[in-house]
């Protein structure tokens, strides 16, 4: 039906880049990030159902350098969705929609995942390492 | 103004006031399902982070056994059966709002749904096998 010629709305181009733009293409490239990684995760139940053999094979692929770093982005992905969620829950519940606390929230959804992120991978080491 | 034209007014068909007053479809249901199991997955997905995190070191047979506790197992259904109900609804939206081609955007969200539903069938079925099979 949009196959007609015609300009489509928003033209991001003329924006200024401001950190509620971030938050909310954040949170649908993250989404969509996890709907991959959801994939992964059911992967991963079957091996487990599957036997000891396929699940090492599991393990080794995601200890591997490409396979922490997915982990990595995928374990940021999670809690950036998760803060800015909870972020989008309590607006829809009507709250926090002055301009300064829109401003505000974005930062700490985006603050907020990173400490998560950080803290996940921080107990991860201590506890001697992925896989 | 008087009595005959207003019989004129009534005349106008039912469905001209009712057209463009807004949505035929499934919108409010969509917008509340969404955030339903967006509620759910935010203590779900918290458990799961969890329940992984005790499995950093595990060997095989005590990371099948942790699954296969009764708790983990429904609990684990529940988060995969959520985590893809939440994902086609997202993903769903995301389609409407960027694919513009009607043919791309309907044959997307069918092979998103299509998957999601095998992911889910999949994901259950891993956990039962896993929970059932001493």
């Amino acid at each position: 039906m949009a196959d007609m010629q015609r300009p489509l709305s928003p033209h991001i181009q003329v924006y200024r880049w401001q950190v509620q733009m971030v938050s909310s293409i954040l949170h649908r490239a993250t989404g969509i990030a996890l709907s991959v990684g959801s994939l992964v995760v059911v992967g991963g139940l079957l091996v487990l159902a599957a036997g000891e053999e396929q699940f090492d094979c599991f393990r080794t692929c995601a200890g591997s350098p490409l396979g922490l770093v997915l982990l990595f982005g995928w374990s940021w992905s999670l809690f950036y969705h998760l803060c800015n969620g909870i972020r989008h829950l309590l607006q829809d519940a009507g709250a926090g929609y002055e301009i300064v606390q829109f401003v505000r929230s974005s930062w700490l959804s985006v603050a907020g995942s990173i400490v998560l992120t950080v803290l996940l991978w921080a107990y991860v080491l201590m506890a001697g390492g992925a896989a | 103004m008087n009595a005959k034209s207003a019989v004129v007014k009534d005349r106008r068909h039912p469905l001209k006031a009712a057209r463009g007053l807004g949505s035929a479809k499934y919108g409010v249901g969509h917008w509340w399902t969404q955030r339903v199991t967006a509620a759910a997955l935010v203590g779900l997905g918290i458990w799961f982070v969890i329940l992984v995190l005790g499995l950093l070191h595990a060997d095989y047979a005590s990371a099948r056994a942790a699954v296969a506790k009764p708790w983990n197992a429904l609990l684990l259904i529940a988060f995969v059966l959520t985590v893809f109900w939440h994902a086609v609804l997202g993903l769903q939206v995301v389609v409407e709002d960027y694919v513009h081609t009607r043919w791309k955007e309907v044959v997307l969200l069918v092979a998103i749904k299509f998957l999601a539903v095998l992911g889910a069938l999949a994901g259950v079925l891993a956990v039962l096998r896993i929970a059932l099979t001493p």
